[in-house]
């Protein structure tokens, strides 16, 4: 890494400590803002636009109209459910991202997500599975399983971006061909998943939200325990050590986060890619590569992107809706193209 | 005139008395051979696979035009074109497949990787959704897709020349993106449209009929013969440019018209099969353990994708019964697990 980053990248060429203290906690008070200014869109546009103030009426003083019906039932566990599962996957990513030294790497690009989802899809429809709870921990398992197995086809120490891709690549491929084809043989499970296995907020139940927060809320405490240390291990292992991180607890406590964040965040609204690829970039403009400040800079962030495309997914083609998962997967590839351009061959 | 006087035959090549000699290698003969054989059984299997199961016996005696009365309409008409279509689809995917390893010089570089199957079945879905349009043109939609994303990743992984696993990468972001325009356009088509669109993204031999084999055949005509005529040029382009170009061929206008004809292959196998994934990557790699010999392996490659495509499919139909299940799932698992394979040995051998 060069002087030449934009990032500041390290304490040598970093603005005076306070300064730059106050430009992240202006990033993250930026972020919060738009935060509630999504959110805010999100309650208020779609199939029916409701005025703000309609909005404001039905969240704190609801009298039973049709307004009030529809942002209590419909939009406001859609926005929630939208809040956590992206800040779930931009912390995981942001994990991913640190833990591999490798700005290519995100949850949905690495088949963690097809893990989570094939998991799911088997339970529906080889087992009948109805309950979510169930769900819930078949597509940790999943997520688990998809894991460890790209980690381990691309090579886990000396693993470098392209094989990890690659690795990630061969694992989307089984895994979302043997999703497709048991949803083509048994129809009926494919009614209920076909909108699911794209990634959508839409007609999501706000009792999954509530099943699937204390893991979601465990994982995000978890990526925050190991912040720190992730920050030593990137300096390289050796460095790490000396400068008394684990290296070994280290790295699967991270690899737990990121299962426990990207299963359930699949679990409730099905396989969502690059969120975790996009937002790590944007905030590092801010945050540095410090994992203490980064990690928290997207978990604000990241649901910012995620309702942004749930919000632009619905008016695109009124009066039909896109799902999420397809906005972010066509911002996120472009975004991808453009990272693998900027860097040199020797850098992949 | 006669060209066969003074033929002599030698253990690899056929030298005539007018000075022209043809080298073959015996080991890559006999691999297209069996090879070949390998194809006409399966598709014989095949054919005779379904709710009205007829005996391999009886399949050939239909074909040869004597068979069991009734037979004649379920073979000829309904499961020969679309056993056809898969072997000319899998001949040209794996044709296609040898032509972009070789000239990236890299297994991976194949095709399907590096986004071409999603952009022909994009094409084909903009042809079918928002045009409106029939079979042919659909066909041609997704031959229009493939070479446009060929030429756009192309350019977006040039920088001062290409380098594979630059392609590589571009190409992963170029499925993501062609991958989400796909499924907009799926999720947004009406009922009838969308149940015609799903074969367009997973890849599915199921109610292909002569319209489609005749796709088929015409772009194998026409480029299969253009490919073989620059195989050696393809050989030599493997060595680097400049050896390339000392040795007498011309780097940049032989790897233009190789890249030409690769996409139209692709594009056209997507047209006539949609976009079966990992034939063109799993091919080249098998057909050369199998002859075992370096360069390009063309047609040994090709008649791999055959009995590949093949072979899956007879696969898909012993598994769903009722053939509802496309090939594309069968291939898309098995391709998976291959290439995870082929990603360790890489790796112990540390070429990646």
């Amino acid at each position: 890494m060069t002087a030449t980053t934009d990032a500041p990248a390290t304490d040598r060429d970093a603005p005076p400590a306070r300064s730059r203290t106050s430009l992240r906690a202006g990033g993250l008070l930026v972020g919060l803002l738009l935060l509630i200014a999504v959110a805010a869109a999100s309650l208020a546009v779609g199939s029916k636009q409701i005025p703000l103030h309609d909005v404001w009426t039905g969240l704190f003083d609801p009298s039973g109209t049709e307004n009030d019906a529809i942002i209590r039932s419909l939009r406001l566990p859609r926005t929630l459910i939208g809040i956590a599962a992206g800040a779930a996957l931009g912390v995981a990513g942001a994990v991913m991202q640190t833990l591999t030294r490798n700005p290519l790497a995100d949850p949905g690009l690495l088949g963690v997500n097809a893990g989570a989802s094939a998991a799911v899809v088997t339970a529906i429809s080889l087992f009948g599975v109805r309950s979510f709870g169930i769900y819930l921990w078949c597509a940790l398992a999943g997520a688990a399983l998809a894991a460890v197995l790209v980690n381990m086809l691309g090579g886990s120490r000396a693993a470098t971006p392209v094989r990890l891709a690659l690795a990630g690549t061969a694992v989307n491929a089984a895994l979302f061909g043997y999703v497709n084809g048991l949803q083509m043989i048994d129809m009926g499970a494919l009614d209920t998943m076909r909108h699911w296995s794209v990634g959508t907020l839409a007609g999501r139940d706000a009792g999954l939200l509530v099943k699937a927060l204390p893991v979601l809320a465990a994982g995000a405490l978890l990526a925050m325990l190991v912040a720190r240390p992730l920050g030593a291990l990137s300096l390289g292992d050796d460095s790490a050590k000396a400068l008394g991180a684990h290296v070994g607890r280290t790295r699967v406590l991270a690899i737990a986060a990121i299962t426990l964040l990207c299963g359930a965040a699949t679990a409730v609204c099905g396989p969502i890619g690059f969120i975790g690829l996009m937002i790590p970039h944007a905030v590092r403009a801010f945050t540095g590569p410090d994992p203490r400040w980064m990690f928290p800079a997207c978990a604000v962030y990241a649901p910012v992107l995620m309702l942004a495309s749930d919000v632009v997914g619905r008016v695109v083609v009124p009066p039909s809706e896109i799902e999420v998962g397809i906005v972010t997967a066509f911002f996120g590839g472009l975004l991808f193209i453009h990272l693998v351009r900027q860097r040199k061959v020797a850098q992949l | 005139m006669t060209p066969l006087k003074n033929v002599t035959l030698a253990r690899d090549h056929v030298r005539t008395g007018s000075g022209r000699s043809l080298r073959f290698d015996r080991r890559t003969l006999l691999v297209c051979t069996a090879l070949a054989l390998l194809a006409a059984v399966v598709t014989v299997l095949s054919i005779g696979t379904g709710r009205y199961a007829l005996g391999p016996w009886d399949v050939l005696r239909t074909l040869a035009g004597n068979g069991p009365p009734g037979a004649d309409f379920i073979v000829l008409d309904l499961r020969l074109p679309r056993a056809l279509d898969g072997l000319l689809a899998g001949f040209a995917m794996g044709t296609a497949g040898a032509v972009f390893q070789s000239l990236s010089r890299n297994p991976l570089g194949s095709p399907d990787i590096i986004g071409f199957g999603n952009g022909a079945s994009a094409g084909a879905l903009v042809a079918l959704i928002i045009l409106d349009a029939g079979a042919p043109q659909t066909a041609l939609g997704a031959v229009c897709g493939g070479r446009a994303t060929a030429a756009a990743v192309y350019l977006l992984a040039w920088k001062r020349g290409v380098h594979g696993y630059r392609l590589v990468l571009v190409g992963i972001g170029a499925s993501a993106v062609l991958g989400a325009a796909t499924s907009f356009l799926y999720v947004r088509a009406e009922i009838g449209k969308a149940a015609q669109a799903a074969t367009w993204m997973v890849g599915s031999l199921n109610g292909r009929g002569w319209s489609d084999v005749s796709i088929a055949v015409l772009g194998l005509v026409v480029l299969v013969p253009v490919v073989l005529l620059h195989a050696r040029r393809l050989a030599l382009l493997e060595m680097g440019d400049d050896t390339a170009a000392a040795l007498g061929i011309a780097p940049g206008r032989s790897r233009l018209v190789l890249l030409a004809a690769g996409t139209g292959l692709t594009a056209m196998a997507v047209a006539a099969a949609g976009p079966i994934p990992f034939v063109a990557l799993a091919a080249p790699q098998l057909a050369r353990r199998l002859t075992r010999s370096a360069g390009p392996n063309l047609l040994p490659a090709a008649w791999m994708g055959a009995v590949l495509i093949a072979g899956a499919d007879w696969a898909t139909q012993r598994i769903s019964g009722s053939a509802i299940l496309p090939v594309g799932v069968v291939t898309g698992v098995t391709g998976g697990v291959y290439l995870a394979w082929l990603l360790l040995r890489e790796r112990r051998s540390g070429r990646l």
